[in-house]
């Protein structure tokens, strides 16, 4: 099981077809759309109704928690309002992301399928701010650097390490493993810099859009900075699970 | 009348009348600064909040009524009105509490409590261009009212009358919240749609209560 999404939109296009999006990268994430209004029996009409949102949340919960993503204005207050009808115990499972809805449910679809709490799948959604396009991520290298035009934070301090590894499986590093890589470092003590973007940040990771036979470098600072750098180069090496016992895909 | 729950039901029927009868003028007034869709949207709620209505067994106290009418509302409106008279209406209900009708002094805190409600929901101030232009002088007109020594009717009338000149005085003011905000400068001259939509509805209550009593 893994955490749900609910994708709360003015138009129940729009929410369907981020859904359909977002599945394609996370097939066994519950991800449920609640977009448009109820419209007394006919289509749905543009904007966003308390009662949807609210069924939505059940029917993603079941006892694993939810991430709520949201378009414009009002669809963030009938989702605050659905989460205060809520019982306490459900309401602690539930949160409601600052995020840019399409990017920011694709990344948290992705850290769900790899089985994110809901913190992580909360963090991974807000840091989802970028299109992916790798040259649009210069001023993205740091996640303390995570508005453009903001300058880089104070270097961390401690220890370093680095390694380089050439990506051995057919499928690179894309969605799945972007998010095994991320979540593991989050839990680190280390600022880490993967081919010059945050390492932590799955989003950022499958912008890299590095496939078979490419050079991941990473570069880690801070307690934990050997740790990370052996827990990267582990999982690249492994295929990231995706070899058979020969090393053959 | 006493402010029981007969007056409750013909408050949200007037306001009901009220938002068909100005649905063109709602829809024009968002035209001008958002997604011309107020009026429309108020007028399919407060239809359904009418339609539940119908349906329902007669509620027993005014918090009742306004509570069936806020879900209502929460999930028919659609736009950020769905929410902030949703929440207004839910926490008018709360603060009259299974009151069977609310003398002057509860008029007012019902006031307050459902401007409050539309506070916390949209996060709007005084003078941002919302319908919290109209709320605010609304409560404070039925606070002075009531402290007067006016009726239960009067303090409603006395709240209308308020909540009209906040909607016409939003005319000049630049947008700072909702969809409006957008357009920054070019929202000023405009009457802001929520605000308007609101003194309909005071005055619906007001006129449900049938003048001073
Ligand atoms: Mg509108």
């Amino acid at each position: 099981m893994s955490v749900g999404l609910v994708i709360v939109s003015h138009s129940a296009k729009i929410a369907e077809g981020v859904c359909e999006l977002a599945a394609q990268m996370a097939a066994d994430v519950r991800l449920v759309p609640a977009g448009g209004t109820d419209a007394g029996g006919g289509a749905a009409r543009i904007g966003t109704s308390f009662e949807k949102v609210a069924n939505a949340i059940t029917k993603a919960g079941q006892g694993d928690g939810v991430v709520i993503l949201t378009d414009l204005g009002s669809a963030v207050m009938t989702a605050e309002m659905a989460l205060e009808f809520l019982d306490e115990d459900e309401r602690a499972t539930v949160r409601l992301a600052s995020a840019a809805l399409v990017e920011g449910a694709v990344a948290a679809a992705v850290q769900a399928q790899a089985g994110g709490s809901v913190e992580d799948v909360l963090r991974a959604a807000e840091e989802a701010v970028v299109s992916i396009r790798p040259e649009a991520l210069e001023p993205f290298v740091s996640r303390s650097a995570a508005a453009p035009g903001t300058a880089k934070a104070a270097a961390p301090e401690g220890p370093s390490a680095s390694g380089s590894w050439v990506l051995p499986n057919d499928m690179g590093l894309h969605a799945r493993p972007a998010a095994v890589l991320a979540r593991g470092l989050a839990d680190l003590d280390a600022e880490v810099t993967v081919n010059g973007i945050d390492g932590k940040s799955v989003m950022l990771l499958m912008s890299l859009g590095l496939g078979k036979g490419k050079t991941v470098s990473a570069q880690a600072v801070g307690p934990d900075a050997e740790a990370a750098i052996e827990l990267i180069g582990a999982a690249v090496e492994d295929g990231f699970g995706e070899m058979n016992e020969d090393g053959q895909h | 009348m006493a402010l029981d729950a007969g007056w409750a039901q013909e408050w949200l029927r007037a306001a009901a009348r009220a938002v068909a009868e100005n649905r063109t003028h709602l829809m024009e007034l968002d035209r001008a600064i958002g997604d011309a869709d107020h009026g429309e949207n108020m007028d399919r709620g407060f239809a359904a909040v009418v339609a539940k209505l119908d349906a329902g067994p007669p509620p027993a106290t005014p918090a009742e009524v306004l509570k069936a009418a806020a879900m209502t509302l929460m999930s028919t409106v659609g736009g950020a009105a769905g929410p902030l008279y949703g929440t207004a209406l839910l926490r008018a209900a709360t603060s009259l509490g299974d009151a069977a009708e609310a003398q002057p002094d509860a008029v007012v805190a019902m006031l307050s409590a459902a401007r409050d409600g539309i506070v916390a929901r949209g996060k709007a101030e005084s003078g941002d261009k919302t319908m919290i232009d109209a709320w605010t002088p609304a409560v404070e007109a039925a606070a002075t009212a009531a402290s007067a020594g006016a009726g239960p009717g009067a303090v409603l009338a006395a709240a209308a009358n308020a909540a009209q000149a906040g909607a016409v005085a939003t005319d000049p003011l630049v947008a700072r919240k909702g969809r409006a905000s957008y357009l920054g400068e070019r929202s000023a001259g405009h009457r802001d749609p929520g605000a308007a939509s609101t003194a309909l509805i005071l005055a619906a209550a007001a006129e449900a209560a049938g003048g001073p009593g």
